[in-house]
């Protein structure tokens, strides 16, 4: 197969890349997400772990080490299984923070600080450079397989070191052109995960077709390759538990806290559920992916001469068969496992780069009022991820350079994992502590970053960098016990597991006790409440006083990052959730907080603070500050409490409205019967009055006895007549509460007596029969005796009118009860119908039609008012065996 | 005769779905455990194990927790978009 040829498939892939990156951008530019944003993306997208390193680094680690290669899937593995506890809250706090990077994660959730923005970006640049170089490297090597395929004398270092330079320039420009398209990172790179799901399909086919060939093809299936693996020359089944469990630590620390994968996992993340099916689908795409790492490890040693390089068993059993399209995809797998890895690494470092390191120093140059003076922070923002993102690759082509591309790289895989995972103290602790300070995470990440780089990386350049051979054998001025590979005396530790275990025991020992020990910033301890429980509360820290930005400056600088169009849109939406027209919402700290988080998913959560601040002028929020927001709900909880009140009472006082309303109606339609009433009752009495008034004038021929008969009418009437007013002026005198009483001593006897004198001496014939019990009516009283016997011959009277009884009889009993004496009067008639008894005490009304009963109908009426203005009552008592009615009168 | 099969808690599918969440919880324990026993087959000479059982039982303990993954991320990734502001204080 020809050199030109591979260069040919080689740029046509790339080109097919590009085509999908672009067809993927158009389509969500369109808004036709669809397949873009499925679990299935998501979890190939995760698969950026399995870089070159693995892909032909696996089977050179099996063929050296045996089954141990399997640890660096088993981290990953274990943290996916268990995404529950962390990569879950990981992406939701991602989510409801804008997190933009794993620096910006730990800066934000330690108080928006960026001197740990910083430092982890320092950190995650200087544990990536080397990985990318190994990726270079993995590809340049891959090419020189096929060039040496093809010149017997093979490629010569300057060949190779061209080749490099080429590769990084081509990254950097699709990095560039795709990754930073857009700012906003929450908007997420949709060409680039596309692009890298596709490679992830092409690496793990690939894998599979060779490990395919491998078994079925060269061996004779499974059950040969096991024979072969018991037979092969690989290191007995001996687990090193110290090595197995330390690899399987960092990688799964590594997992977590890599900036690539932090991009893929957590900031690209589109949706929750997503997480959730690749908590199996990725184990089994690393499962699928180490499946045939082992058979084509020992078919390898088996297969070709001594000495021949295992990391490239993948491609050289192809070529050395002779099978050039199987050696080709191997190829391309190869390439799209470097080129996937250092594109996305590329994103995440230059984001951290561009937002904790680039702009807080532009802000800081450009001087007071930087956020709002001119030049186009868009433009500034994009240059410096462009910048960074060849700054990374010119970086890692550099570290290719200098440590000349050797057989040390092959190491630096391991010892990049355990340098970012000095990250994973301050970060777990950050999601799962409050109580996790800023001094704590940066004094921790500085301890692991200095034991990590004096223990692991250093040592790893063999005595060429910094650390001479001297120092790595005999310590630091001959200090035995600070030797780097036997820290304090303890010797025969493998040197990872040693750097590993001295690295992040101190670490998280500083972590912990910087954290115990000093006391966190109010912003920090808002934060990390935010964070720990990040499933309570959904939504951004509260920090921001309103009315004290101007909002057109606001405007000026969002316009300036954001672009004009997505900042006009944006504060238009608030100003119309705040019911205002025009581009200008007030400030308010809601406003303040949405605008701080749209900027933060652009330049990252502390320089949009800061810029922020700059405007708004408190740049961070003090005690008072929160005691005035404290202070502020309290009162509006009182003052909407006060509403609460008034709004009842109001509801109280039209009720109240309603019922006297109704009882005026209720009045008036009374008042009128009532002078209808009067009008009949007086109209009767006149009409006779006049009829015979008029007799007598006109009539001369009038017999005497006549004329004596018909003025007796006249007299008579007109003596009803006055009753009848008499009665009226009484009711409404008593009516009114404006009766003057005449209270005296007296005996109740006495006013029966004075009572049934005054109604006998009408002396009827069919008069009724008292009976009383004399001896019980003895009863002193104070009160108004007069009115008292007036009630009391309105109701003997009445017996004698009404009662029906052939032989009628008044019964009047009286009995003392406590305080008050009840008067009982009660005939023998048939009594007043049970529908009735309401309605005798009411003015005018006659049960019956009986003119000789020839009252009015007030009787009962005024001694009921009588009756109250005393303060007793007057009853009608059935059940009696006939008309019954109780006086009940106080004693006083 | 009593009832004895009649159900007494109402609420099964909310317990079933905390159940289920602890079990998610308690899967990467059980998968560390299962994935680092092969440390403690330590022999020597005749009783040593062979390189080939060793693949086998780690790629089969692999399997099965891809296996236990999926049974019970189908049932959480279904509770997922509700379960959101309630989880966490159990």
């Amino acid at each position: 197969m020809s050199f030109n040829l591979l260069v040919a498939v080689c740029v046509a892939y790339v080109a097919f890349l590009f085509l999908i990156a672009f067809v993927a951008e158009r389509r969500a530019h369109a808004g036709h997400i669809g397949w873009l944003r499925s679990p299935l993306v998501y979890t190939l997208s995760l698969s950026i772990y399995c870089t070159a390193w693995t892909f032909y680094g696996a089977v050179g680690y099996a063929a050296r080490s045996g089954l141990e290669f399997l640890t660096i899937y088993l981290g990953p593995t274990l943290v996916m299984v268990g995404w529950w506890w962390i990569v879950r809250k990981l992406v939701r706090i991602g989510k409801t923070q804008r997190i933009t990077s794993i620096a910006d994660l730990i800066s934000s959730r330690y108080g928006k600080s960026n001197t740990l923005g910083v430092l982890v970006t320092l950190l995650a640049v200087l544990a990536s450079t080397p990985y990318i170089a190994l990726q270079l490297q993995s590809v340049t090597l891959s090419f020189a397989v096929f060039a040496g395929e093809q010149q017997s004398e093979g490629w010569l270092v300057g060949d190779l070191n061209a080749a490099a330079l080429w590769i990084a320039v081509g990254l950097a420009l699709f990095t560039v052109l795709f990754g930073t398209r857009n700012l906003d990172a929450n908007e997420r790179h949709h060409g680039v995960v596309s692009a890298i799901a596709v490679e992830a399909i092409v690496k793990l086919v690939a894998l599979l077709a060779v490990g395919i060939f491998v078994v079925w093809s060269l061996a004779d299936g499974p059950v040969d390759i096991l024979t072969k693996i018991d037979a092969a020359a690989l290191p007995a089944w001996s687990p090193n538990s110290g090595r197995w469990i330390g690899i399987t630590f960092v990688s799964a620390a590594a997992f977590l806290c890599l900036p690539r994968m932090f991009q893929v996992m957590v900031v690209e993340n589109a949706d929750e559920r997503h997480v959730a099916v690749a908590s199996w689908a990725f184990p089994l795409y690393l499962f699928l992916m180490s499946l045939f790492v082992m058979p084509i490890a020992v078919v390898g040693l088996d297969l070709l001469p001594e000495g021949s390089n295992p990391d490239l068993f993948v491609l050289t059993i192809p070529l050395t068969l002779e099978k050039n399209g199987l050696a080709m995809l191997s190829f391309l797998g190869g390439f799209s496992s470097a080129t996937s890895m250092v594109i996305v690494a590329a994103i995440a470092l230059s984001t951290m780069v561009s937002n904790h390191i680039v702009m807080p120093l532009w802000l800081s140059f450009s001087g007071r009022g930087g956020a709002a003076v001119s030049g186009d922070v868009r433009q500034i923002v994009l240059f410096s991820r462009r910048i960074s993102i060849a700054g990374v690759l010119a970086l890692g082509y550099a570290y290719y350079r200098i440590s000349g591309g050797g057989e040390a790289l092959a190491a630096i895989g391991l010892i990049s994992f355990s340098g970012v995972a000095q990250v994973l103290p301050a970060m777990l602790g950050g999601i799962f502590w409050r109580g996790a300070t800023k001094t704590g995470a940066a004094a921790g990440l500085i301890t692991g970053f200095l034991v990590w780089g004096y223990c692991l990386f250093l040592p790893s350049f063999e005595g060429s960098f910094l650390l001479s051979q001297n120092v790595l054998m005999h310590g630091p001025w001959g200090i035995g016990w600070l030797r780097p590979e036997a820290l304090f005396g303890i010797e025969g530790v493998d040197p990872l597991v040693h750097a590993v275990m001295w690295s992040m025991f101190l670490n998280a020992v500083v972590f912990c006790l910087g954290s115990l020990l000093s006391f966190p910033a109010p912003l920090e301890r808002l934060q990390g409440a935010q964070f720990v429980h990040v499933y309570e509360y959904s939504k951004g820290a509260k920090g921001w006083r309103g009315g004290l930005a101007e909002t057109e400056d606001l405007l000026i600088m969002a316009q300036r990052i954001l672009g004009g169009t997505q900042a006009q849109a944006l504060f238009q939406r608030a100003a119309e959730a705040q019911g205002k027209q025009g581009y200008l919402p007030d400030p308010s700290p809601d406003f303040l907080e949405r605008l701080e988080r749209e900027l933060s998913g652009s330049v990252g959560g502390a320089t949009a603070h800061a810029m922020i601040g700059q405007i708004v002028g408190g740049a961070s929020v003090s005690v008072e500050d929160l005691m005035a927001v404290a202070d502020e709900t309290a009162q509006i909880m009182e003052y909407s409490s006060q509403l609460e009140a008034k709004s009842a009472e109001l509801g109280v006082t039209a009720r109240q409205l309603q019922v006297a309303n109704a009882k005026l109606t209720e009045l008036s339609i009374q008042k009128d019967a009532f002078l209808s009433q009067i009008s009949h009752e007086l109209r009767t009495p006149m009409t006779s009055i006049r009829a015979f008034s008029e007799i007598l004038r006109d009539g001369d021929g009038v017999a005497l006895v006549d004329q004596q008969r018909y003025s007796g009418i006249i007299h008579d009437e007109a003596m009803r007549l006055t009753r009848l007013l008499d009665d009226l002026l009484d009711l409404s005198v008593l009516e009114a509460g404006r009766v003057v009483l005449h209270k005296q001593k007296g005996d109740l006897r006495q006013v029966l007596d004075q009572a049934l004198a005054a109604t006998q001496s009408t002396g009827r014939a069919d008069a009724i029969r008292i009976k009383r019990h004399r001896d019980q009516e003895s009863i002193a009283l104070y009160t108004d005796t007069d009115r008292l016997s007036q009630v009391f011959i309105n109701l003997i009277t009445n017996a004698q009118k009404y009662c029906d009884a052939a032989q009628p009889v008044l019964h009047i009993d009286v009995q003392r009860q406590g305080n008050t004496v009840d008067i009982v009067f009660a005939d023998n008639g048939t009594g007043i119908p049970e529908k009735s008894q309401n309605l005798i005490f009411e003015k005018f009304s006659r049960l019956t039609d009986q003119t000789a009963a020839g009252g009015a109908g007030l009787g009962l009426a005024i001694c009921r008012e009588i009756m109250a203005n005393l303060e007793g009552s007057i009853d009608y008592l059935p059940g009696q065996g006939g008309a019954a009615f109780r006086v009940r009168l106080p004693l006083t | 005769m009593k009832e004895t099969s009649k159900t007494v808690f109402l609420a099964r599918d909310t317990y079933r779905e905390r159940r289920t969440m602890d079990a998610a919880r308690l899967l990467p324990v059980f998968g560390l455990m299962v994935l680092f026993l092969p440390l403690f087959w330590t022999g020597a000479g005749e009783q040593a194990q062979s390189v080939s059982r060793g693949t086998i039982y780690l790629f089969s303990a692999w399997m099965l927790l891809i296996i236990l993954a999926a049974l019970l991320s189908r049932r959480l990734g279904r509770v997922l978009p509700q379960e959101e502001a309630t989880e966490e204080k159990d």
